[in-house]
């Protein structure tokens, strides 16, 4: 299989969570948009994998480390997106604001 | 026939993100992410890795969806038409229409003609177990510290005191 098909969606997948993440309003859905940023990058690796090792796994190591990080980081963002719900009943992010001057 | 799935895979997989990040109902957003990742998964047994496949469908597809729409119905969101963008949303679409633009042509010509190599005759299980267990032990662990702090963190952080 081509390399570039992959190397598209990952970039293409990369972008729409940029997109996200700048553009939308919810934390939650914030959120998502960095899993998918994430997944993309797990994509690279494993496609990177297939091209340059072969029989070593590296790049398939390095997406397992990857996703475990992730749920680790979405764990502690989703419990600090509720303490703010809790405080604050909103999680629109333009209303939380305690930290800019 | 392997081109031809992953490119109707691929672009399911595009139009679900596309639509998770332009949806107006937060619920349907959680599903439109499960459809990613089941592409994305999908993608992946494609390129011979199947124990990742199968992490991604346990770790994303069961237990990081089920907290995301947790995370929705607890924080009782305006599900519905309510404005979801931000003010700054006139710059997010440039943005990312430009970093798309700039990296796609480069990547495209730096790498074209390189395959990735898809004629491994056995699963890659216990050679990605024995990478995991002899070269990357140390990280492994690592790694499961970092999984125990997150833990306790997330408690500390959501328990009502």
């Amino acid at each position: 299989m081509p390399l570039n098909w992959v190397l598209v969606l990952t970039t293409f997948l990369f972008c729409v969570g940029v997109y996200g993440v700048l553009a939308r309003r919810n934390a939650v859905i914030v959120l998502m948009s960095i899993e998918i940023m994430l997944n993309a990058v797990n994509l690279n690796f494993i496609a990177f994998n297939g091209v340059l090792e072969g029989d070593r796994l590296i790049g398939q190591v390095f997406a397992l480390f990857v996703i475990a990080i992730a749920a680790a980081e979405l764990g502690v963002g989703l419990a600090i997106v509720l303490l703010i719900y809790r405080n604050s009943f909103t999680v629109s992010l333009d209303e939380v604001n305690l930290l800019k001057w | 026939m392997q081109g031809l799935i992953f490119l109707v895979v691929a672009a399911t997989s595009g139009f679900a993100a596309v639509r998770l990040v332009t949806n107006k109902n937060l619920v349907h957003a959680a599903l439109y992410l499960v459809v990613t990742l089941m592409g994305m998964a999908i993608i992946f047994l494609l390129l011979t890795a199947e124990f990742v496949a199968w992490v991604q469908v346990l770790i994303y597809v069961g237990a990081v969806i089920v907290l995301l729409l947790f995370g929705l119905m607890l924080t009782r969101a305006q599900i519905g038409k309510t404005a979801l963008d931000r003010q700054q949303r006139w710059v997010a679409g440039p943005v990312a229409l430009v970093l798309f633009a700039v990296t796609t042509p480069v990547l495209w010509r730096f790498f074209d003609g390189e395959t990735i190599s898809l004629d491994r005759t056995s699963g890659n299980t216990e050679a990605l177990g024995t990478e995991i267990f002899t070269r990357f032990v140390l990280p492994f662990e690592v790694v499961s510290v970092l999984l125990l702090a997150a833990l306790v963190g997330s408690v500390f952080l959501a328990k009502k005191d």
